[in-house]
């Protein structure tokens, strides 16, 4: 019902390979956008936008990165914490150097430096696949968290140690620093992850991208179809990371507001694999709905399940007990996730439009 | 998509029912949020230090009905010591009228800076944090008391010069660090005094990943023969490190560790092998106080804390305490200052500014002997707090030293420059005048 297509017919080659074929498809995407850029900013208060929107955002963008190299290109990388942490530092230098210059061109930027990182730690994939590159794409991390405390030079020689954002507007509006208030930053999240994911979808369904699929399906035949690896494997690492530079420039400026270089160690490259994972494989859709359920389902069970207990029973929960709670919740949750569905939550969403196209009269 | 729009719609709607179920708070509470960390690596210090901040509140307002009569209600967030976690307990709780956070984590603490002045509640960083935000001219809302990492490591200097024997000049310090930015942070310091004094310093940095393998280290310290150690160690590396000085036969009363760098948990699982290590503080040790008594009367006792009996008067549960006394007499003098029994974020910064713990007031709260005497003022944020030398005697700690105060001097010029750096890279960079 919701998704009947009688009647929807396809008369150009264009329509027939639109990027929403279905009419209802279109009008939802353009549902939830509404939704995302008008809906929650006005009713969303501090804590929605800071401590859960914004991050998810955020992770999100980091997550197509990711999917870009291991679910498009198949290429597994463990960096994409270090190459977060590129984008931040690039993009604090740059402020820094010029403070005078629009935030946002400084974002966009850090993602070239990042991307130009990428190519180089992309290297090693010319020649080794699977658990080697792992290892690489893993040494690339341990470099690079070196790199962040051992050149005091990035961090501007602060005694902490840590980049400190400082107050950086775009187009007279206050963006980054303390005084920024939620809602921007929330928009202007958003807007680079719109923007992105609308990219990076024409980029997969374009020339690029089905080079980067057919090296990830066979790379040998697509090498005798006359793909060239050294430009497939790099452009994938070069995209993957600029997405993961601007994801970390966001993170630092919009969301954290000060990092050490804890915010971009290892734990995040495996968080942000899980996303990937848990989302689907080469499905952009599965970038946001991995990013949701790792992020914002904690938050949820942290915040929510203390009083839950309290009104329900006359338990106390203490909130080291709901931290550990929903710590275990969400490793059962990926664990019984890839038994049952192991191409993620994007498949069953597949699976469900599926059958809503014949419902209510599934013959 | 349906199905980000049902998860977006369910949180949107659990985001809304934050407000039916926060309880509102009547007239006359004091909000305090406690940022602990029961879980994740340093939890082992984490839990100590949550369960003296929230006794104490507790043992006030069982004792004295709360602090001018005005309850004190503590919310406790959990962080895992996450920055990340931290910046959304900060969210979560910041709306409630928190009054001052206590983050007890670095680098939450540089995420909170900025955004105090904004949100005009004060942080309160008790010895531990950015130094530089002792100068109270160019950081009105941040507070480090008693003392900042610098004027730790004056002192501890100083213990080195009276203890060692024809001073510490010609002397080589071994300065083994957390490779992080709370590590590091003392360097300046050590280069800025060495040619003053006289001594000569060597560093040896441990990385995050090699705190529990800490053997190639120590070669190089045997290599380097130090006259002294000084330890900026926090966690797990603490216990390495003095086993692993146990294993090359370093002298172990030859080894001092910073206020992070010595409580119970740290020394417990090295025992008689670290006998004679020694270690910076600033809180007292023991139950031996009339406070800490009440505490174990109205609250332990009653089982209204979390802690085990064993557990209170030991070093980080003391420290915990103390914060809260701090924080009880900064609102106490905002109370008296304003009038009000319930006061804001920025009354609580007033009061921050103008306490004084001074010997008698000590006593009176019954904590004679506790710690060192601090008063607060506009401009000095870390109070220029004396630490005492502490010695593990293989069961326990004991004091041996009294109370040694910072080189204010040297360190001042010093946390003064680091304040204009900081400030000079910020725009619009609230700072206010002492006079």
């Amino acid at each position: 019902m919701f998704y009947r297509e009688a009647g929807q017919f396809k008369s150009t080659y264009e329509a027939d390979s639109a990027k929403f074929p279905i009419f209802q498809d279109k009008v939802f995407i353009w549902i939830y956008l509404a939704i995302g850029f008008f809906v929650i900013p006005y009713f969303g208060d501090e804590f929605f936008l800071g401590a859960i929107m914004i991050p998810f955002l955020v992770f999100t963008l980091a997550a197509i990165g990711l999917n870009i190299l291991t679910g498009f290109t198949g290429q597994i990388s463990l960096g994409t914490g270090a190459f977060m942490g590129v984008g931040a530092y690039a993009c604090y230098k740059m402020t820094l150097a010029f403070p005078e210059v629009n935030i946002l061109v400084f974002i966009l930027l850090s993602g070239v430096f990042s991307a130009l990182v990428g190519v180089f730690f992309g290297l090693p994939s010319l020649r080794i696949k699977g658990f080697y590159l792992v290892v690489t794409t893993l040494a690339a991390q341990f470099f690079l968290e070196w790199a962040f405390i051992r050149i005091p030079w990035l961090y501007n020689y602060n005694d902490s140690g840590a980049i400190e954002v400082p107050q950086r507007e775009a187009f007279g509006v206050i963006v980054t620093g303390a005084s920024a208030s939620a809602e921007v930053r929330y928009l202007v999240c958003l807007a680079f992850v719109v923007i992105m994911t609308w990219f990076a979808s024409n980029l997969i369904s374009g020339r690029i991208g089905r080079q980067w699929m057919m090296i990830r399906d066979m790379d040998i035949a697509a090498e005798l179809m006359g793909v060239r690896p050294l430009y497939a494997k790099l452009s994938a690492f070069a995209v993957s990371s600029f997405y993961c530079g601007v994801a970390g420039a966001l993170m630092v400026f919009l969301w954290l507001g000060a990092a050490e270089v804890e915010s971009f160690d290892y734990n995040h490259s495996f968080e942000i694999l899980f996303m990937v994972i848990l989302g689907g494989l080469g499905s952009l859709l599965g970038c946001f709905l991995g990013a949701a359920v790792i992020w914002i389902l904690p938050v949820i069970i942290r915040d929510w399940l203390p009083p839950l207990v309290e009104t329900l029973t006359t338990i106390t929960i203490t909130s080291s007990t709901a931290d550990l709670v929903s710590d275990i919740i969400i490793g059962v949750m990926i664990v019984v996730f890839l038994i049952m569905e192991p191409h993620g939550l994007a498949r069953l969403w597949a699976i469900i439009k599926q059958k809503l196209r014949v419902w209510p009269f599934p013959y | 998509m349906l199905k980000k729009m049902i998860l977006g719609a369910a949180s949107i709607a659990i985001a809304g029912s934050v407000y039916s179920t926060t309880p509102a708070f009547a007239e006359d509470t004091l909000y305090i949020p406690s940022l602990s960390y029961r879980t994740g690596p340093f939890a082992g210090a984490g839990t100590p230090i949550a369960n003296g901040f929230a006794d104490y509140f507790t043992m006030l307002n069982e004792r004295d009905g709360g602090i001018g009569g005005a309850k004190i209600v503590l919310e406790e967030c959990e962080t895992a010591y996450n920055a990340q976690k931290g910046v959304e307990c900060y969210e979560a709780t910041k709306g409630n009228g928190a009054l001052a956070y206590n983050p007890y984590s670095t680098g939450i603490t540089l995420q909170l800076i900025p955004k105090a002045p904004v949100d005009k509640i004060p942080v309160l960083s008790m010895g531990y944090g950015l130094s530089a935000a002792a100068i109270g001219d160019k950081f009105p809302w941040t507070f480090n008391y008693p003392a900042s990492y610098w004027s730790q490591m004056s002192s501890i200097l100083q213990y080195i010069d009276a203890n060692s024997e024809g001073g510490i000049k010609g002397k080589k310090i071994g300065f083994i660090y957390l490779d992080v930015g709370y590590g590091k942070e003392p360097i300046p310091l050590l280069e800025q005094l060495a040619p003053e004094m006289g001594f000569e310093w060597v560093g040896f940095p441990v990385g995050v990943k090699e705190m529990q393998a800490q053997g190639a280290t120590w070669l190089n310290v045997r290599k380097e023969r130090p006259d002294w150690m000084v330890a900026w160690s926090f966690g797990a590396m603490t216990p390495t490190a003095v086993k692993e000085a146990a294993k090359i036969r370093f002298p172990m009363d030859k080894f001092v560790g910073n206020w992070w760098s010595g409580a119970h948990a740290d020394l417990e699982p090295v025992g008689a092998a670290g006998k004679g290590y020694k270690a910076a503080n600033f809180s007292g040790i023991g139950t031996d106080f009339p406070a800490l008594q009440d505490v174990l009367k109205y609250v332990v006792d009653a089982g209204k804390s979390q802690a085990d009996k064993d557990d209170v008067g030991k070093v980080n549960y003391n420290r915990g305490l103390f914060n809260a006394v701090i924080m009880a007499e900064a609102v106490r003098a905002a109370q008296k200052a304003t009038g009000k029994t319930a006061i804001t974020g920025e009354d609580m910064r007033l009061g921050l500014e103008s306490f004084v713990l001074d010997e008698a007031r000590l006593k009176e709260i019954g904590l004679e002997g506790f710690t060192a005497p601090i008063t607060a003022s506009c401009a000095d944020h870390e109070g220029a707090g004396s630490i005492f030398i502490q010695q593990w005697d293989g069961s326990d700690w004991n004091r041996i030293s009294d109370l040694i105060p910072p080189m204010t001097d040297v360190v001042k010029p010093l946390l003064q420059e680091a304040a204009d750096k900081y400030v000079s890279e910020q725009t619009d960079w609230q700072t206010q005048d002492c006079g």
